[in-house]
C-alpha cells in the first residue's frame, strides 16, 4: 500500500479567555455508528493538550461514529508497525487511529498518525501534521479530527469551525448582551462585542473573517460588520425603523436585509462596496429573515403576504416571489443548506415550533427537533447537522440536530444563550 | 413544614389579585433602569433622575409626574396589549391613548414621544421585530388620528428581546404582547 504523506502547517489560534464555556452532552447517537478507537498518541503525555481525547470528542459528536473507552483498549500502540490487530477485533471495531508526536527543537511537534483497516489489518492512511504546540494543540486535533471524518464517511468534517451566539446576564432593562465566538466544541470562548442594549441575528461572512449583526444603539436598531480578528466594527445601516436580518451573498459582496423606512418591512441587498441598497421585495406586509441561495441567484424570506408567516422565494434580480411552504400553521426563518438542497425553517405546528428541513427537490417536510419553542436554525459547515436554539428554565440554550434527525446534542452553560451562527469552515 | 388552611389560602390568593390588579392599573415597570438610549448619548444626562422608578417618564416634569403616576388619572396607562399575532388596538385604551394625546398636544415645549413594541417569544426573532413595530405603528396611528404629528412619534421595535414576563406561557406572553409608550429626555 502506497504512503500517503500530507503535510499541513498550522496557524496558531487565537489564545482562550478565561471565562464559562458551553457544556456539550450528546443526547442522543444511532445504532449504526462506525465503531472507532482513537489510541492516545505515544509521546503526547506531557502535552497540556491530550489530541486523541479532542479526536474523539469530535467524532463521537457526531453520532456518526462509535468510540471505545481507553479503558477498553487492551493496547496502546503508536504505530501501525507495533499493533496486534487481534487485540482490536476482539473488542469490536472497525477502525484504529494511532499517532506518536515529537516535540522539535523550535517548540513545534511533528504529529503523526494513521488510519488502520481493522480486519483487513493494515494502513488506510497516514498523515504527517505540524503544530506550533500551546493552546495550537487543540486546533491541531481539529483538523486531525477533520482529515479522519473526511477520509471516513467522504464528507468535509466541521471541527475547525466556530459557532457565534448571543449570551444575556442580568434582568429586565438592567440585561447585559454579548456576542461571542467560540469554537464548535464550545472551548475558547471569546466575547468580540458587549453592550447594554439588545445584540441580535449574527451571520457570518462566507469567508468566516466577519460576523454582520443587529445592535441597538441610540434608540435605533442598527447593522454592523464586525472583523473578529481585528475587532473593528462597521456601522452598514442605520435608517428610521427596523434595520434587521443581516445576511451575507455567498461571495461576500452583498448584504441581505430587513428595511422598512418606506413603510412595511421589506428585503433589500446592500452592496458593501458602494454602500448602495437595492429593494428586492415591495409589499405591505412584513417580509423579512432573507437567506441567499448558495448559487447566489435567488433568496428565501419570510412574508405574511398570505396570511400567517410562509417561506417564500425570490430571485436575486427581483420579480415575483414564489410560495415553498404550506405544512403546519406557519414557517419562518428559512435558511439553506450549504448544497442548496435543503432548506430549514422554524415550523409551528401542533406541537409548537420547531426545527424542520424542507427537501427542495421534493418538496416533503421532516420536521426534526421536539420544541416547543426552537428556533434560529442553522447548517454545519457540512450540511449534516443543524444548530438551533431552545427554550431552558426561563432562559435559553443551543442544541444540534442531525440532518436525519438521529442524533442530538445539547450546549448549554448557566444563563441565557441564544441566536447561535456556525461559520463556514476556512478555505 | 408550614401548612396552610383553606382559609389562608384564599386570604393568599385575594392578595395576590389585588396585587396583579394594581399592577394592572398603574402598568408601571418594576425593573427600574435608565433609558438604554440616552445611557449611551451621555452617561452625564442620568443627572436628575436618580430614583426615578418608571423609565418611560424621564422626559416628564417633576411636576406632571403625580398626574402620570395617579392610577385613577388615564395618563397611567403606558402599556398597551395586543391579542397574539395581532397590531389590533383593543377599544379599552382609547380613554388613555386620547389623555396622551391631548398631553402632547397641549404641552408648551414639543415633545417625542418613544413607541416601543413588543413580541411574545414564540416563532423567529427577526420577524417578531416586524411584529413589534407593526404593534408600535398601530398606537403611532391611533395618536395621529388624535391630533399628535407623526413626526412627534418614533417607533422602536424590540421584538421578544425584551420580554416584561420571562415564563414560557401564556400568562408571560399575554403581557409580553405590547406597546409601551415612553417619554424619554426631551
Amino acid at each position: 500500500m502506497p504512503k500517503q504523506w500530507l503535510i499541513l502547517v498550522l496557524s496558531l489560534l487565537i489564545p482562550s479567555v478565561g471565562f464559562s464555556a458551553l457544556r456539550v452532552d450528546v443526547t442522543s447517537g444511532i445504532s449504526g455508528a462506525i465503531p472507532i478507537a482513537i489510541v492516545p498518541f505515544e509521546g503526547g503525555q506531557g502535552l497540556p493538550t491530550d489530541i486523541a481525547s479532542i479526536v474523539d470528542q469530535d467524532l463521537a459528536g457526531t453520532g456518526q461514529f462509535k468510540t471505545l473507552p481507553r479503558a477498553d483498549m487492551l493496547e496502546k500502540p503508536g504505530s501501525s508497525a507495533t499493533t496486534r490487530f487481534e487485540n482490536w477485533r476482539a473488542v469490536k471495531v472497525d477502525h484504529l487511529v494511532v499517532g506518536n508526536i515529537q516535540p522539535l527543537p523550535d517548540g513545534s511537534y511533528k504529529i503523526r498518525f494513521e488510519i488502520l483497516d481493522v480486519y483487513k489489518a493494515g494502513k488506510l492512511a497516514g498523515y504527517e501534521v505540524t503544530s506550533k504546540g500551546g493552546t495550537a494543540l487543540r486546533y491541531t486535533a481539529h483538523k486531525i479530527a477533520d482529515i479522519i471524518y473526511q477520509k471516513l464517511t467522504g464528507l468535509p468534517g466541521y471541527f475547525t469551525s466556530r459557532i457565534s451566539y448571543v449570551t444575556t446576564s442580568g434582568t429586565g432593562w438592567n440585561t447585559k448582551y454579548s456576542l461571542v465566538v467560540a469554537d464548535q466544541d464550545g472551548f475558547n470562548p471569546r466575547t468580540i462585542a458587549t453592550a447594554d442594549d439588545v445584540i441580535m441575528s449574527p451571520s457570518w461572512s462566507p469567508d468566516g473573517k466577519k460576523l454582520a449583526y443587529v445592535a441597538f444603539r441610540n434608540g435605533k436598531n442598527e447593522i454592523y460588520v464586525h472583523d473578529v480578528a481585528t475587532g473593528q466594527a462597521q456601522r452598514v445601516s442605520a435608517r428610521t425603523g427596523i434595520n434587521g436580518a443581516p445576511a451575507w451573498s455567498p461571495d461576500g459582496r452583498y448584504l441581505a436585509m430587513t428595511l422598512s423606512y418606506a413603510g412595511s418591512p421589506d428585503i433589500y441587498v446592500h452592496d458593501l462596496q458602494t454602500g448602495e441598497s437595492r429593494r428586492l421585495t415591495d409589499s405591505r406586509s412584513i417580509d423579512t429573515e432573507a437567506s441567499w441561495a448558495p448559487d447566489g441567484k435567488s433568496l428565501v424570506f419570510t412574508s405574511d403576504r398570505g396570511g400567517r408567516p410562509q417561506l417564500y422565494q425570490v430571485p436575486v434580480t427581483g420579480g415575483a416571489a414564489k410560495r415553498l411552504t404550506f405544512e403546519g400553521k406557519s414557517n419562518q426563518r428559512g435558511v439553506f443548506s450549504p448544497d442548496g438542497k435543503l432548506l430549514a425553517m422554524v415550523h409551528e405546528g401542533n406541537k409548537g415550533y420547531r426545527i424542520a428541513v424542507l427537501n427542495l427537490a421534493t418538496g416533503g417536510l421532516s420536521v426534526l427537533s421536539d420544541g416547543p419553542l426552537d428556533e434560529s436554525p442553522g447548517f454545519a459547515p457540512n450540511g449534516q447537522a443543524i444548530i438551533y436554539a431552545k427554550a431552558a428554565g426561563n432562559g435559553a440554550e443551543l442544541a444540534t440536530i442531525s440532518v436525519d434527525g438521529r442524533v442530538q446534542r445539547r450546549l448549554s452553560q448557566p444563563g441565557t444563550v441564544r441566536e447561535p451562527a456556525w461559520s463556514p469552515t476556512e478555505k | 413544614m408550614k401548612t396552610f388552611s383553606p382559609q389562608h389560602l384564599i386570604g393568599l390568593f385575594a392578595v395576590a389579585l389585588l396585587a396583579l390588579a394594581s399592577a394592572g392599573c398603574s402598568n408601571t415597570k418594576a425593573d427600574g433602569g435608565g433609558d438604554p438610549s440616552d445611557q449611551i448619548e451621555s452617561s452625564a444626562d442620568n443627572i436628575g433622575t436618580e430614583g426615578l422608578d418608571d423609565r418611560s417618564l424621564v422626559g416628564i416634569s417633576p411636576d406632571d409626574r403625580a398626574a402620570f403616576n395617579d392610577p385613577n388619572n388615564p395618563l397611567s396607562v403606558r402599556v398597551f396589549y395586543f391579542d397574539y399575532d395581532s397590531d389590533l388596538v383593543s377599544s379599552e385604551y382609547d380613554r388613555a391613548l386620547q389623555a396622551h394625546a391631548d398631553y402632547i398636544r397641549q404641552s408648551k415645549s414639543r415633545l417625542t414621544i418613544r413607541l416601543e413594541g413588543h413580541a411574545d417569544e414564540r416563532g423567529s426573532r427577526e420577524y417578531n421585530i416586524a411584529l413589534g413595530e407593526r404593534r408600535g405603528n398601530a398606537i403611532k396611528k391611533a395618536l395621529q388620528l388624535k391630533g399628535v404629528s407623526g413626526d412627534q412619534l418614533a417607533v422602536l421595535s424590540y421584538g421578544e428581546e425584551r420580554p416584561a414576563e420571562p415564563g414560557h406561557n401564556e400568562s408571560a406572553w399575554s403581557k409580553n404582547r405590547r406597546v409601551e409608550l415612553v417619554y424619554p429626555r426631551q
